[in-house]
């Protein structure tokens, strides 16, 4: 069985989340990232990952929670991604799963320590931030408002930065 | 029923969390072909409003709006588990952590937030413009520069085994331990805490 290979696609080393199907998703067939994504708000939510709290007792190292969800998160990621590849799984349409390589750059460092100083501010790294919104706490449309500002400033100042 | 509505009202521990998160990933894969990432919608967001002409924004965002749809369901999630599944004690932090904060004059365990911090009355004071506007701008402009966050990198990027993303993980947890532990004190005392 051939396995696949990772190298096959390099991704735009600036887009995490690239979408690799090779016909778009149309009308309905969308819905199911709606739904996919209601799941995970929830589980966002009941395990408090969305918790100012939590994450702060997390870079206190007071608690071992937020360890435990990262850590078999990461797990279950890599028996699922190893799944993947030894019984060449293909998508529900029939395509052979792509998983983007990322190439190392400086911003992962930079940029990832930057983005470490703002998560330890708000609590929140971007997906709980649209939880918390939901969960009532509109204020944080601020931060989310604020998030898309320093996305657009990095995007325009892409080319000047060290990477 | 109600013995199922009681059980998940409960909050779960990370045991059975971290596997359903982690399920995200081949769940994506599987279902068409997508990579796991949560910050790109924030880049997305920019293509579709305020792209500007720069390059970095010039792309086919009508191709990733399944991404939108998927940050758009968090934020519906968020809503339902509040609503109808939340747990209805008050959060249970470490003692440690308790201790820590009511130092930094946070002691309301009534929400999954501080209330201290997380209201409009704050917007506009010295408190909201750290919290909101700062610590914002960090998490859009940080994610974007590392190329992704917890979810990109430190779940999908070390899922796949790419040691990139491992370097950013580490960077992610030393910007926060830092924060933490000598910056935040002192943002907190400058703002009014």
């Amino acid at each position: 069985m051939k396995v696949i290979d990772k190298k096959t696609v390099v991704e735009d080393p600036n887009c995490v989340a690239p979408n690799l199907r090779e016909d778009h998703d149309k009308g309905l067939e969308l819905l199911k990232y709606v739904i996919l994504g209601v799941l995970f708000g929830i589980v966002f939510v009941k395990a408090e990952i969305i918790s100012w709290f939590r994450i702060q007792e997390m870079f206190r190292l007071q608690s071992f929670h937020m360890y435990g969800v990262i850590g078999s998160a990461i797990v279950t990621g890599i028996i699922s991604i190893q799944i993947i590849k030894r019984f060449g799984i293909k998508t529900i349409h029939g395509e052979k799963i792509n998983i983007p390589t990322k190439e190392f750059r400086k911003g992962q460092i930079i940029g990832g320590f930057i983005f470490g100083l703002g998560w330890a501010i708000t609590g929140a790294c971007p997906g709980p931030l649209f939880a918390q919104i939901g969960s009532g706490f509109t204020v944080v449309g601020i931060t989310l408002i604020s998030a898309i500002a320093g996305t657009w400033v990095y995007g325009k100042f892409a080319d000047k930065l060290p990477n | 029923m109600n013995e199922f509505i009681e059980w998940v009202s409960q909050p779960w521990p990370w045991y059975v969390a971290g596997p359903l998160i982690g399920l995200t990933v081949p769940a994506l894969l599987i279902l068409g072909n997508k990579t796991f990432g949560i910050s790109s919608s924030l880049r997305h967001v920019c293509a579709m409003c305020v792209p500007a002409g720069i390059p970095f924004f010039t792309y086919n965002w009508k191709k990733e709006i399944w991404n939108l749809l998927f940050v758009i369901g968090i934020l519906i999630g968020g809503f339902v588990a509040t609503s109808y599944l939340s747990n209805p004690e008050i959060i249970k932090i470490s003692e440690a952590t308790q201790s820590d904060l009511a130092a930094l004059g946070i002691t309301d365990y009534s929400s999954l937030l501080p209330v201290e911090i997380f209201s409009w009355q704050n917007l506009f004071t010295a408190k909201g413009l750290v919290f909101f506007v700062i610590g914002g701008f960090l998490v859009g402009f940080g994610t974007r520069y590392a190329g992704g966050c917890t979810s990109g990198h430190a779940i999908m990027g070390i899922s796949s085994l790419q040691w990139p993303s491992l370097v950013a993980t580490i960077f992610f947890m030393i910007g926060g331990f830092l924060m933490t532990h000598l910056l935040l004190e002192p943002l907190m005392k400058i703002v009014g805490f």
